[in-house]
């Protein structure tokens, strides 16, 4: 019965071209407006490290200004201190630790002809690539002890391993950057968190460093932030070791716990360390120490612009616009062929018949739609990439993967079937009568 | 006339009728949302930033090496000089920032000392020297530029902030806004107790944040500051800008080689990405819009077609009992403004819906009293010209068809 119902689907289909491809198209379009929208939302709000999701922790101390809090209505400061960086960092009492802030270096390249360029790198701890599951081509990071000592270690990404080293195997090989050597330890393989879960600040989208290297020497060689930095009282003083003294915020700390379960515990630990360093005159505001998962810190940057949001609310009536256009054109179709149905009914069709018959046809009509509303989404996203074409990365968000392909067939299918729901029921409700009364 | 049968006529098939009209409430509902969105993305991209933009590019020359204060500043002075000397070079300086550049330094200023009870306004502040003015295409309305002996070098580990401060109009009219004489010989504060003396208004200069509510405020201060990091604007002669940004790069970057020069950049490219995200708005909705009225126009086209289709017999009949030609093309044509006066009636009061609710959400301005009277005429017109083609095309129905049976 299903392949004699796909049959006459076809026929009516084929009595009627412009109309049914006119359904069609307007299904694909509303689908292309909605999936380009929510493919974009999708990257953005992807969390890249879901996968250990309920063991790290972004932490949070609450240093500000007794009169002020850092943002409305009681948030602690997005990053923490060096004195807090530092001594936490030391403390070791989470599984794992890792301090971090983005600095600016000049890389030399060997051969005289190189031309130095600027590079933003990250200065970190040993931990940070274990941690966050950063994937190593050749070698490796450095191990805790290089923290202490200050070797100058650089792990670097595929992409600077194949402009320095034209992607060879160069652990042990030395680079120059700001005319100091650096050995390097370790190449990672392609790396590409989207959005940058660990530093969110400035552009979440710019993707992780090219260059890691030991937090220790950084501050050794007195090296300042690139990324945000932020102070509630004026630094006592004009040195670098006044602006590590300082109650400046510009650097970020994650931990990870053996389980989600320490979680409690390790929050104890920084409200202990707190109430010590009021003692000492610092942390003038209440407690107010927070931990988020990558997952919550994400929502709690409000990482997605409210842009997207916007458009996605006129993408989701644009789709209604669609629907509504779809319904009315099978409405009409139906109507048209009552005499065909009635017709039918008197000749002993049941209404389930009717009805199977008529939402096949109209599946039929919606998985074309959304065949082709995979093409208007692809459309739609290389229009948004020429839109944005300025944005050096706005290639990393117009990425369409399978479960966004599966979303958009199922979208158009869910569709077309609720656009076909109240023609189809029309259909039924034809009496058989009619079509013998007026005959 | 016919209203009332049309009316009665539509009644008997109201489904088909109400999707369309639905179909065009929602139309307007997303073109008016969407042009409100616009016209204020709009707005901010035309504004001026006061520098001459087509003949003004910059730079930033980042020093890797270490070296002493006075051998940058000998770098900085030995750079402008190569700059300004160039032919085809209006003028060049040394500045923290420009307007677009969406970076900057900012600070509050007061009209009385002290740290508490006082109001501040916030302005951008550039650090200059006497050719800032120039560079940045600003003219003086009142006062004088700076004089080459106000212009100093900030010395290390020294804070105190100059004594001379040159404002733009706007921000002498929100410091002073009850001052109808000349504001220049005033004395602002600025970290709370530090006096700087006015002795110059500009006419415009943006701050570099556009979209900053106080963009039109800023505060050029005869400093001059050597960290190895200096961005340098270059204003040329017009038609100057293409030629000499390569030549620029090559010169400076052989004639120091303890240092990069990066971030080359016209302006041109500073303000388009700058407002990209306005920019882009208003391309994908005005697409949008275009987009939608083309499928509701097509959508009462369909379903138009299959009124006269379905009709065909009658419409025979009524040709054959004396209806002329123009009475059956009239006939579609006030169904369909029957059918899009009641879904743009829905359409008014869904649109004013929407829009309050996004002003609440997303903080956008309330909707100008045009749009919705404008939107409706826009999609009057498109289903008068859509319904045209299945009209006409019932008008030429032959009466003979009524004698036949289907």
């Amino acid at each position: 019965m299903f392949r004699y119902y796909l049959k006459l689907g076809v026929l009516s289909i084929r009595a009627n071209p412009a109309l049914s491809a006119l359904m069609a198209a307007a299904i694909a379009i509303g689908i292309g407006a909605c999936m380009s929208i929510v493919t974009v939302r999708h990257v953005m709000t992807d969390n890249p490290i879901a996968h250990k999701n309920d063991v790290l922790l972004h932490v949070q101390l609450d240093n500000w200004n007794p009169d002020d809090p850092y943002d409305e209505p009681n948030e602690p400061p997005e990053q923490v201190t060096y004195i807090d960086a530092t001594a936490l960092h030391q403390a070791g009492r989470a599984f794992r630790q890792t301090i971090s802030f983005k600095s600016d270096r000049v890389v030399q390249p060997d051969g005289d002809d190189a031309k130095p360029f600027q590079e933003v790198v990250r200065a970190t701890t040993a931990d940070f690539f274990a941690m966050f599951d950063v994937p190593f081509e050749y070698g490796g990071g450095w191990d805790s002890a290089a923290d202490q000592t200050e070797e100058r270690v650089v792990v670097i990404s595929a992409a600077m391993n194949q402009r320095l080293f034209g992607g060879e195997d160069s652990v042990g090989r030395m680079m120059t950057m700001n005319n100091d050597p650096y050995r390097v330890a370790g190449v990672l393989a392609e790396w590409m968190p989207l959005p940058k879960f660990y530093d969110l600040n400035n552009n979440p989208y710019e993707g992780a460093e090219d260059i890691f290297l030991p937090f220790s020497l950084a501050v050794t060689g007195e090296w300042g932030s690139s990324g945000n930095n932020s102070c509630w009282k004026p630094i006592d003083g004009g040195s670098y070791a006044d602006y590590l003294a300082s109650e400046c915020i510009w650097i970020q700390m994650w931990v990870e716990l053996k389980s989600a379960s320490d979680r409690g515990t390790y929050l104890q630990f920084l409200d202990d360390y707190v109430e010590q360093q009021k003692q000492l005159g610092r942390f003038p505001r209440d407690l107010n120490n927070r931990l988020s998962t990558p997952a919550e810190w994400l929502l709690n940057r409000e990482v997605v612009d409210e842009t997207i949001d916007v458009l996605l609310s006129l993408a989701a009536l644009f789709l209604l616009v669609c629907l509504l256009n779809t319904i009315g054109l099978l409405l009409a179709k139906v109507m048209r062929r009552t005499n065909d149905i009635s017709l039918r009914r008197a000749l002993g069709a049941s209404k389930s018949a009717l009805f199977s018959q008529y939402i096949i046809e109209a599946g039929m009509i919606g998985i074309a739609g959304g065949i082709a509303g995979i093409g208007m989404t692809w459309l739609g996203l290389q229009g948004l990439e020429n839109v944005f074409s300025d944005y050096d990365f706005i290639a990393y968000l117009i990425k369409m993967d399978w479960s966004m392909v599966m979303l958009a067939v199922l979208l158009a299918i869910v569709s077309a079937l609720g656009a076909a729901l109240y023609p189809t029921w029309r259909a039924c409700s034809v009496s058989p009568a009619t079509a013998l009364r007026i005959q | 006339m016919e209203i009332g049968p049309i009316w009665r006529a539509m009644m008997k098939n109201k489904a088909g009728f109400v999707l369309i009209a639905l179909q065009i409430a929602v139309t307007m509902t997303i073109m008016v949302n969407a042009f409100a969105i616009m016209q204020e993305r709009s707005k901010n991209v035309g504004r001026a930033s006061g520098l001459d933009e087509s003949n003004t590019f910059a730079f930033a020359s980042a020093l890797f090496a270490d070296y002493e204060n006075a051998q940058i500043q000998a770098l900085i002075d030995e750079d402008l000089a190569l700059l300004r000397g160039l032919p085809g070079v209006r003028n060049a300086v040394a500045s923290n920032s420009f307007p677009l550049r969406q970076g900057g330094w900012s600070q509050g200023l007061q009209l009385k000392p002290g740290s508490q009870g006082t109001d501040t306004v916030g302005t951008a502040i550039y650090f200059v020297d006497e050719h800032g003015i120039d560079t940045f295409a600003s003219t003086v309305i009142d006062g004088a530029n700076f004089t080459p002996n106000q212009v100093t070098w900030k010395v290390e580990d020294d804070n105190t902030w100059p004594a001379y401060g040159i404002i733009t109009e706007a921000l002498a009219k929100e410091l002073f806004p009850d001052e109808p004489e000349s504001v220049v010989g005033k004395t602002v504060y600025i970290n709370d107790d530090e006096p700087v003396n006015i002795v110059g208004v500009i006419d415009r200069l943006q701050a570099p944040w556009q979209g900053w509510s106080g963009v039109e405020r800023s505060l050029l201060v005869p400093q001059r500051r050597a960290p190895g990091f200096q961005r340098y604007i270059v204003r040329t002669e017009p038609g100057y800008r293409d030629e000499l940004m390569p030549q620029v790069e090559e010169l400076l970057s052989n004639s120091n080689l303890d240092r990069i020069i990066r971030d080359m950049t016209t302006m041109d490219q500073v303000r388009r990405l700058a407002y990209i995200g306005d920019t882009a708005m208003v391309k994908i909705l005005s697409f949008v819009v275009g987009l939608l009225t083309i499928i509701t126009g097509l959508g009462i086209v369909g379903l138009a077609s299959f009124n006269v289709s379905r009709r065909t017999r009658q419409i025979g009949i009524r040709r054959a009992l004396g209806a002329t030609k123009p009475t059956i093309v009239r006939y579609f044509m006030v169904e369909n403004l029957l059918v899009s006066s009641i879904g743009l009636a829905i359409g008014g009061v869904l649109s004013v819906a929407m829009n309050m609710a996004m002003v609440e959400a997303f903080a956008l301005e309330p909707l100008a009293w045009y749009v919705i009277p404008t939107a409706m005429i826009a999609l009057w017109a498109v289903g008068q010209v859509a319904v045209a083609g299945p009209a006409k095309r019932a008008s030429n129905i032959s009466p003979a068809i009524a004698t036949r049976s289907i």
